[in-house]
């Protein structure tokens, strides 16, 4: 089975998730194809013609020099036309939620996100927020797309190689761009880096009002650590913006993170898995949390957090 | 004036618990709570905030069996002016690319000025049924949208992008957007908009598959994950719970 794997960079910076794709590829099948989409993308389609590849497809027009979805599935389109791959492999990201759909709808098929295993020819993915696995298997005739799930495969098993750089310009014509992208930016600078945090306590929906915080603060403050929350809390305004953790937040590996009524959806845990010790702390037993926790205690946190304190206090 | 439509939902509560079949085909539903898909009640909220602002209608869409209905009436009552019923039994193994045909069918003759969806669901997650219905109906689209502003016959919104950044795009209408959570304050229904939503038009109509649906996925078996850790779990009185989870913290994880 062929492959072709898109990776995703912005302004010549990588996407590191393209990476654990392009590792996840050359696990499954070869030949594997890689594809670069953008303008001024020499330099990263060489870099990519260092890995074991059939071929390094640089995918360039003055069309792409800012992602759209409508560009980038035009191009990628006729990209698939030529190279004819059974499957087309993509990081699980933002900007490939954003058109790989469409790509993939404009060629009868259906994309299977958010992958985070395969087992023979079934694509494994999750339900109901992390609850529920679901075996998916692809029907009918290839190409198939699927893209994968932050940290489901690693980055550091690439196979180092040497593939030859093909050109590509796909036709592309102004009026077919029917969004304008404008600025990027950030709200406000961040003050504080949860990426230096040792010890991170972090907050969610199951603290149901701000007014309950300083119990969960309580618990930063004697273990020394910095305070964080998922992405509710924040949206509700009960803690800045800048302290939140998943996709749309910061991504931490401290020494131990203590999860503090969180659920554990998967957009919050693609932001601490790579945490060395987790605790979770949750009523629900079937929560996701505890998929990805070393330690864990199932009760209310408002009878569990205090007793917590005041055994750490004993042995601080 | 704009004609909006929002399509919405009907997932498991939350908090629901689940449990799958015996034969791992799907999950028990018999005992299950429904409610609206959280994303799609921000994307009724927005639908909502700019027909008050500008005017116009809002008419929400949703398939799924009858069980729908309550959603669809909350949405009325919340201010929606009408509502369309794809009556549809499988909801679960239609897809979301099947999904997306059927509503793409039942909106042919509206021809909205803006459909809004949320960015995802919370029951498959697919995260597609949006780019793809704008796809099916030739319309430009933009995804995990936090802002909509409306001028004249086009649009400003600022879209959510990885690590806290953020980006304005312009784009023209008609269109559809996906929305993220969170980004304004949900309204409870008043009474009023209760007794007025009995009065309103919701049509349903049958949820047929267009001919030449073409290749698809099939979910083959749906089960509980297995932990990818070997977890430590403490339950019991809090109290023992957390003087056992203590020790293992200072001298197994050592990280006290």
């Amino acid at each position: 089975m062929s492959i072709l794997v898109v990776t995703e960079q912005r302004g010549g910076a990588w996407n590191r998730m393209s990476f654990e794709t392009l590792a996840a590829a050359q696990q499954f099948e070869k030949p594997v194809h890689a594809a670069v989409i953008g303008t001024g993308i020499e330099t990263l389609a060489q870099e990519l013609a260092g890995y074991q590849l059939e071929a390094v497809h640089a995918v360039s027009h003055p069309l792409l020099e800012h992602y759209t979805a409508d560009g980038y599935s035009l191009a990628l389109r006729q990209l698939i036309e030529k190279v004819s791959p059974e499957l087309v492999l993509f990081p699980h990201t933002y900007q490939v939620r954003d058109f790989a759909p469409k790509l993939a709808t404009s060629l009868n098929r259906v994309l299977v996100s958010d992958v985070v295993a395969r087992h023979g020819d079934v694509f494994v993915r999750q339900l109901f927020q992390g609850k529920i696995n679901a075996d998916i298997r692809f029907t009918g005739e290839p190409p198939f797309f699927a893209s994968l799930q932050a940290g489901a495969w690693r980055a550091d098993q690439t196979v180092a190689g040497s593939a030859p750089v093909v050109p590509f310009t796909p036709e592309l014509k102004p009026e077919q761009i029917r969004v304008k992208p404008l600025d990027i930016f950030r709200e406000a600078e961040r003050a504080v880096d949860l990426g230096a945090a040792e010890i991170i306590v972090s907050v969610g929906r199951g603290i149901k009002e701000a007014d309950n915080l300083p119990v969960v603060q309580k618990l930063a403050e004697v273990l020394g650590a910095e305070m964080a929350a998922s992405r509710p809390i924040c949206d509700n305004g009960w803690m800045p913006m800048e302290r939140q953790v998943g996709s749309s937040g910061q991504t931490v590996a401290p020494k131990m993170y203590i999860a503090v009524g969180i659920s554990g959806a998967i957009q919050h845990l693609v932001g601490m898995k790579g945490s060395r010790t987790i605790v979770a702390i949750n009523r629900d037993p079937e929560a996701p949390i505890f998929e990805v926790a070393d330690y864990g205690i199932v009760g209310d946190l408002f009878e569990v957090v205090p007793a917590l304190i005041e055994e750490i206090r004993k042995v601080k | 004036m704009m004609k909006i439509v929002v399509v919405i939902k009907q997932v498991p509560a939350r908090d629901s618990f689940l449990r799958v079949d015996p034969g791992g085909a799907w999950i028990q539903e018999s005992d299950l709570n429904y409610e609206i898909n959280e994303p799609d009640a921000y994307a009724l909220e927005a639908g909502l905030q700019l027909k008050e602002k500008s005017g116009g209608e809002v008419v929400v869409v949703s398939t799924g069996p009858a069980r729908v209905a309550s959603t669809i009436r909350e949405a009325l009552a919340k201010g929606a002016d009408r509502a369309i019923h794809i009556e549809q039994e499988d909801v679960a193994g239609a897809g979301p690319l099947a999904t997306a045909r059927v509503i793409a069918s039942a909106l042919e003759t509206e021809k909205p000025d803006l459909i809004l969806t949320g960015l995802q669901s919370d029951d498959f997650g697919y995260g597609q049924t949006g780019v793809i219905l704008a796809e099916l109906m030739g319309l430009p689209h933009a995804t995990i949208i936090m802002n909509v502003e409306v001028n004249g016959a086009s649009l400003r919104l600022k879209r959510e992008l990885e690590n806290g950044y953020f980006q304005h795009v312009e784009m023209p209408l008609p269109a559809l957007l996906t929305m993220q959570s969170g980004s304004n304050k949900l309204r409870y229904a008043t009474l009023m908009g209760i007794k007025k939503a009995k009065t309103k038009e919701v049509r349903t109509i049958a949820g047929v598959q267009p001919e030449g649906a073409g290749t698809s996925i099939r979910i083959e078996r749906v089960y509980m994950p297995g932990s990818s850790k070997q977890s430590q779990i403490f339950d019991g009185p809090p109290r023992e719970a957390a003087a056992k989870l203590v020790e293992k913290l200072k001298f197994e994880a050592r990280v006290l």
